[in-house]
């Protein structure tokens, strides 16, 4: 019986697609059975960030709406014989899909593959109900900004509402530098405002763009420290115990001069 | 004057750390957030607030009100109860 884990945050462009991706395909990389479901309706972006866009037939509402069966409408990836997208119809409504059909759809995913993982759209309407109603699982993405942790604390309280207990965070596009320099929240600070668990930290990369261009998630880019990241968190999702990895400042020419005039 | 500008172009005091301002401004817009309960428990917060301070006095309980107030950086649960009459004695009826 496989898990079904649903990808959200409230705020939008913290990175849930990006999330995603990279830790569905880091699943499939661990050698486990994966669907990764696009359930942004009217705005499709998963297909592009996995590179799979020009092979799209049909999409989730064609499935629930009996329009084509489940397999179907899996696009297997080109990199890994056990990892599967369902697209969102990217010409319909929102509604077009409804919670009961969610779960049916998400338990009979669940029956044949050893995750489910679900984008969810931005904000907490039709879309966000629609997402995490056959979760069982969630992981909040946020950044270190004051929107962001207040949108994920929002989420957060309306999961726990709706029986997904326990939500795992993760901290995404921290800067190492800034946070040094008391100029950006650290890991502490958000984890005791939220008081979640921590599922794991993503530090600013600039490799990220330039995987999403190509469409190659970055969790397969061997020296991307995101991708390191994302590596470590789809260990931490298969129960592994793999430790939180050190934010690491590079050493720049103001921290060398200030160390030479003897300050700090 | 000099000492001044070269901490300000390698680093700042920890009085201006701005992580600092960004977690004390969302914690005061958390505990408003968090605050904004639904109606139902509301309702039952009022039922059991009745129920207590009827031991002790008659309340008008049509104009009962209970409100959140945030004032100077904190959250308080404001009642405005109106008092019809006291009890003599506890749970008098």
């Amino acid at each position: 019986m496989g898990e079904v884990i649903v990808v959200t945050s409230g705020k939008g462009g913290v990175g849930k697609t990006t999330t995603t991706a990279n830790l569905g395909t880091g699943l499939a990389k661990l050698g486990y059975s994966v669907v990764l479901m696009d359930t942004d309706i009217g705005l499709r972006n998963l297909d592009v960030v996995l590179g799979l866009e020009n092979r799209i037939v049909y999409d989730i509402v064609d499935v629930t709406n009996g329009h084509c069966r489940l397999k179907q409408a899996l696009i297997k990836d080109k990199r890994f014989d056990g990892m599967f997208l369902l697209p969102a119809a990217q010409t319909k409504e929102k509604t077009a899909v409804t919670p009961d059909q969610m779960v049916e759809l998400c338990n009979n995913l669940r029956q044949e593959y050893d995750y489910v993982v679900i984008d969810c759209p931005a904000g907490i309407e039709q879309g966000f109900k629609n997402a995490i109603a056959g979760a069982e699982k969630a992981i909040v993405v946020t950044t270190p900004e004051v929107a962001a942790v207040r949108d994920a604390d929002r989420v957060i309280g309306l999961l726990e509402a709706a029986g997904i207990k326990e939500p795992q965070l993760i901290i995404n596009r921290i800067r190492a530098e800034m946070v040094k320099h008391g100029d950006m929240m650290d890991i502490d600070d958000i984890i005791d405002i939220l008081a979640v668990e921590l599922l794991g930290v993503v530090p600013e990369d600039s490799l990220i763009v330039v995987s999403t261009n190509k469409g190659e998630p970055a969790v397969l880019e061997a020296g991307s420290k995101a991708g390191e990241a994302y590596r470590n968190i789809s260990r931490r999702l298969t129960g592994e115990n793999v430790p939180i990895m050190p934010l690491e400042v590079n050493e720049g020419i103001m921290k060398r001069l200030r160390k030479l005039i003897g300050m700090k | 004057m000099l000492l001044e500008l070269l901490q300000r172009l390698l680093g700042k005091d920890d009085a201006v750390q701005s992580k600092n301002v960004a977690r004390e401004r969302l914690r005061l817009v958390l505990v408003q957030d968090r605050c904004s309960i639904a109606p139902h428990i509301m309702e039952s917060l009022k039922e059991d607030l009745i129920k207590v301070i009827s031991n002790y006095m008659e309340i008008d309980e049509t104009g009962l009100e209970v409100t959140f107030s945030d004032e100077d950086n904190s959250l308080a649960l404001m009642a405005n109860i109106p008092i019809l009459k006291m009890k003599r004695t506890y749970g008098e009826s």
